[in-house]
């Protein structure tokens, strides 16, 4: 196997400094929703023109770069070790140069390693092996801080809420959710719902959720309905761009189901703020694309 | 737009209103989560004793504080091995995590002006009253446009110990832009949100599925 270390510092370049279209696409259309004058247009509008001026100059979008998620699929003949290797020497370099802020603080000792490299587990790689005939593909989203910490996990039934063990109460639960965000994630946001699971592969497939396009809707109807009625719903609370109040609040919504224990039903909500960076790479050969 | 020039005086303080935007320049300090405990542990509730350069940087962030403003930011800075520094992106981190603190911190160094994202609670809005100072919300994200309005930095403290996105860095700015969301008067724009959200969620709940 060849050594893409480039291609992947690359791949972070874009990822932190350049927005995918359809997210930006998306921001731009909300404007029209928002009056004239208003902070909430105002704040859209500088998210605007933020995202050209990082694209033109290749600055992070955010200074919080987030926590590098990486998904590999790679065919049989890769050493998932040596791909490790790279994409942490990659992650280094990309710190050197600025693409990504130094994001890793030793959570016991309070010191941060100054390359984004800690442990194991930072950045966060996930291996897939896929058939030989495949190309390499390399898929990076990186998730800031404030959306993350909005996060949030229930347990079915919630008294509190009322919602019980159905889709019924994931509505509840998720507009709970969005309630209490506020603006704290950086709205206009973008909600991954997981139903099922255990704590940790819940959460974990909630993020996963959101590496598809805006718009892309659940394959059964009915999840595919309730996607665009929380969309809606959300958006009728009014917290607005930044929570300074307006019309939108909540750009996309996607729902995927896991299996669960008989005794447990997690409902996992991950908001992604407007700063919705994730982007893809695929090499064939001596060949890479991005998207 | 209005503009500010930092140092504000409380005249000024207290023309600003919640909804306003205004834009901001002059000589501010970025300090987030870790410069708080700092600075509550070491000088306002003396829990801990200073050491290493604590009181000599306690003296000249003083300075930057009086009548100042404190900016949460962990920025995003190239030049750390030359020490030729550039703020590259440098957006608002969320205030929330410095509730326990604010107040007291703006009481103690006599800060005008807290910017950040998100808002926060009644301790620091009572803060706000008391000292008297405002909360000033950027546009959380959009860190390439803010940094642009860093016309220079003057310097930065506690870097080996805090790291990059945690020391406070002195910037000059020009025409930075926020809105006021929490005023000298009591008011905030986020608890009203809270509350008229809060109601369209019962709202919601309440409808059948």
């Amino acid at each position: 196997m060849r050594d893409i270390t480039n291609d992947i510092l690359e791949l972070i370049r874009r990822t932190s400094s350049s927005l995918p279209k359809d997210v930006e696409d998306r921001l731009r259309a909300s404007i029209q929703q928002e009056e004239p004058g208003s902070a909430a247009r105002g704040a859209l509008e500088t998210i605007l023109k933020n995202i050209e001026l990082a694209r033109a100059n290749s600055t992070p979008i955010c200074q919080d770069t987030g926590t590098p998620i990486f998904y590999i699929h790679y065919p049989e003949g890769w050493s998932t070790r040596r791909l490790r290797e790279q994409v942490r020497a990659a992650m280094a370099e990309a710190t050197k140069r600025s693409y990504m802020r130094p994001n890793a603080v030793d959570a016991i000792y309070d010191k941060n390693t100054g390359n984004n490299l800690g442990g194991d587990d930072f950045p966060y790689i996930h291996f897939e092996e896929v058939d030989p005939d495949q190309p390499v593909v390399i898929e990076l989203m990186l998730k800031g801080g404030g959306c993350e910490n909005v996060g949030a996990q229930y347990s079915l039934p919630d008294n509190k809420l009322g919602a019980g063990r159905d889709l019924a109460g994931v509505r509840k639960v998720v507009l709970d959710a969005v309630q209490k965000a506020q603006g704290k994630g950086c709205a206009p946001g973008i909600l991954g719902v997981s139903i099922g699971g255990d704590r940790g592969s819940s959460y974990i497939k909630s993020k996963e959720v959101l590496f598809s396009e805006m718009g892309t809707r659940n394959e059964d109807p009915k999840i595919a309905e309730l996607e665009e009625r929380l969309t809606r719903e959300s958006n009728e609370m009014g917290i607005g761009p930044m929570g300074f109040g307006g019309q939108t609040t909540i750009l996309d919504t996607k729902i995927t189901g896991m299996h669960r224990l008989p005794a447990s039903y997690f409902v996992s909500v991950s908001y992604m703020c407007w700063a919705y960076r994730r982007r893809k790479m695929v090499v064939r050969g001596e060949e890479v694309e991005y998207d | 737009m209005r503009e500010i020039t930092i140092p504000i005086s409380d005249d000024v303080l207290r023309s600003l209103h919640v909804g306003e935007p205004v834009e901001l320049s002059g000589v501010m300090l970025t300090g987030r989560d870790a410069v708080h405990k700092w600075m509550s542990e070491t000088f306002i509730k003396k829990t801990r004793e200073p050491h290493g350069d604590d009181l000599q940087v306690y003296e000249e962030i003083s300075k930057y504080l009086y009548q100042g403003v404190l900016y949460h930011c962990g920025p995003v800075v190239s030049g750390i091995d030359t020490g030729q520094y550039k703020f590259v992106a440098a957006g608002p981190t969320t205030s929330t995590r410095e509730e326990p603190y604010q107040a007291d911190v703006m009481k103690h160094f006599n800060i005008k002006g807290v910017i950040g994202k998100g808002g926060m609670g009644a301790k620091t809005l009572q803060g706000c009253v008391d000292t008297p100072g405002v909360y000033f919300h950027a546009v959380g994200g959009a860190a390439a446009f803010l940094a642009l309005t860093v016309q220079r930095v003057l310097g930065v403290y506690k870097l080996e110990e805090f790291g990059v996105p945690e020391a406070m860095w002195v910037i000059e700015v020009k025409n930075f832009p926020v809105v006021v969301t929490m005023d000298a008067h009591g008011q905030s724009k986020h608890s009203l949100l809270d509350e008229s959200s809060g109601k369209v969620l019962d709202d919601l709940l309440s409808r059948p599925f």
